[in-house]
């Protein structure tokens, strides 16, 4: 299943202005794993997820989909494979329609509309969102607009999901019901997130970014657990893994 | 902000009257856009000092609104919103032109006034078909009969994404204008060189969201094409709602029906 690996070997990117934004990145992600990309703001994370779909060229260096290097060429054969996820659903939700947005992909693969009629019904099902089906975008809650994003990408049936701080703007429940839903997806999963919570549920594995560089990469239990890295990057302790602030208990 | 705030609800309110189940309703979209079109066409054909033939084309919009279930006072209330416009367009009329056409009593009226009030009349026919189609139809449905209709599909796709995002832009206007107002004292902080900024801020915004959903639809496979799935189902009904109508139309152009119901009810009374 080369498929669904993700191989990123000494990227380095600029913008226009010149000024590197990302720096000798390096690592690969193999078949079902599940990987959070954590760092300040700032760092790069964004810039990083929009090499692995094609949307950006590294200035130097490669990615891999898989069996196929990221080029101009293998565009859509990768762009089918990796499913992107974006931060602000406003941003992916561009058609009329609740249906007619989950249907945008598959009716640009050129599968049948008899056909993309079931698959709009199985992903909106498998997210919770069937009873949205014929609703706009626009009157949709934050945690009903991710859910449909979310369907809309699987209607795709990527083996990959990338997506862009998934959680943001999500009550407390709308989380819990996302993370539930994303930890029953059996797709390779590469989350950019600063809610390390999230990532200590979902994730076994975290890259911790720092000024456009991976300043680690290891398991997120060990990373979450070290605070020197925490320190230099930036970041808290997951909630969890802090002090009990009622009865002063260590994690 | 109150003002930007009901103009946001009411475009919400349009959008649901869309979602209503009336016979009005049922009918496709095209024969809905079409007979407006000829409607709307009809119109603007007439000679500028025309008023009593317009009267009979009322019997269009009264009838579809009732039909549809579309409340009149909510479209009153939307004519009056662009009713503005119409206005600027005829009010010089009376001034420039001032022969006097025809009298009523001892007081003459001038061609002016006469052209301004067939202007406001027709404004108040074309505008009221126009929502009236909208709110039976739903804007996707109409965007959806244009492309159907051949119309390039660069047109009825740059519709349907303006009126998808004009809730988020509504939003986005909203919010930066209540920041505004809540750091605002006596007056200060609202003039019109806050205001500039605050435009072109959006416009920044809005380009950098445009780009955002390019990438959002390359990311699903998009290749200059949109598709859009939706049985549209064209029956004899619909026929005859285009016929009928066009036909009362063009009855109600060539005939002057007000006059013959003047001449055969004053024969009456004779």
């Amino acid at each position: 299943m080369s498929h669904h690996i993700v191989e990123v070997k000494d990227l380095f990117f600029n913008y226009p202005d010149n000024i590197p934004v990302l720096k000798n990145i390096s690592f690969r992600i193999t078949h079902g794993e599940s990987v959070a990309i954590v760092g300040a703001n700032g760092t790069g994370k964004t810039t990083l997820l929009l090499h692995l779909n094609g949307y950006l060229v590294p200035a130097s260096g490669s990615v891999r989909i898989g069996d196929f290097p990221v080029t101009k060429n293998t565009l859509n054969s990768v762009r089918r494979t990796v499913g992107m996820v974006f931060q602000n659903s406003d941003d992916q939700l561009f058609m009329p329609t609740v249906r007619d947005d989950v249907a945008f992909g598959p009716l640009n693969l050129g599968i049948p509309p008899e056909e993309v009629e079931k698959i709009v019904e199985n992903s909106l099902t498998r997210v919770g969102a069937l009873g949205l089906k014929d609703r706009p975008p626009y009157k949709l809650s934050g945690g009903e607009k991710k859910a449909v994003a979310i369907a809309g990408v699987l209607a795709m049936s990527p083996d990959i999901l990338v997506m862009d701080e998934p959680t943001a703007n999500l009550d407390p429940r709308a989380r819990r019901r996302l993370i539930r839903l994303l930890s029953s997806f059996e797709h390779t999963k590469i989350i950019a997130t600063n809610d390390l919570d999230m990532a200590l549920d979902l994730c076994g594995r975290t890259i911790v970014m720092h000024n456009g560089e991976i300043m680690a990469d290891g398991t997120t239990k060990d990373i979450f657990s070290n605070g020197e890295i925490l320190e230099k990057s930036q970041l808290e302790r997951p909630l969890v893994m802090q002090k009990c602030p009622v009865c002063n208990s260590e994690y | 902000m109150a003002k930007i705030d009901s103009a946001f609800f009411n475009l919400g309110y349009l959008d649901r009257l869309s979602y209503l189940d009336t016979p009005v309703h049922r009918l496709d979209p095209r024969s809905k856009l079409i007979t407006s079109l000829i409607f709307i066409f009809v119109i603007v054909s007439f000679h500028k000092y025309e008023i009593s033939m317009l009267l009979p084309f009322m019997l269009f919009p009264v009838s579809i609104a009732s039909l549809g279930e579309i409340p009149f006072a909510y479209l009153a209330k939307k004519i009056m919103i662009v009713a503005p416009f119409a206005v600027m367009v005829g009010i010089f009329n009376p001034v420039f032109d001032r022969g006097i056409l025809m009298h009523i009593g001892d007081t003459g009226i001038s061609g002016g006034w006469i052209s301004f009030i067939s202007i406001m009349l027709r404004f108040i026919l074309t505008i009221s078909a126009v929502f009236i189609l909208i709110s039976t139809t739903g804007f996707t449905g109409v965007c959806l009969a244009l492309e159907r209709m051949k119309v390039p599909k660069i047109f009825a796709v740059q519709l349907l994404f303006l009126y998808r995002y004009i809730f988020v832009l509504i939003e986005e206007v909203h919010s930066m204008m209540a920041a505004r107002a809540l750091r605002s004292f006596n007056g200060r902080g609202m003039g019109h060189k806050v205001a500039g900024g605050i435009i072109g801020h959006l416009l920044l915004r809005t380009i950098d969201r445009a780009r955002r959903i390019h990438l959002a639809m390359h990311c699903r496979g998009f290749e200059g094409d949109i598709h859009i799935m939706r049985a549209m189902k064209f029956r004899p009904a619909d026929a005859l709602f285009i016929v009928a109508w066009s036909s009362a139309f063009l009855c109600f152009r060539f005939y002057d029906i007000p006059g013959i119901i003047g001449k055969v009810t004053g024969g009456m009374f004779r």
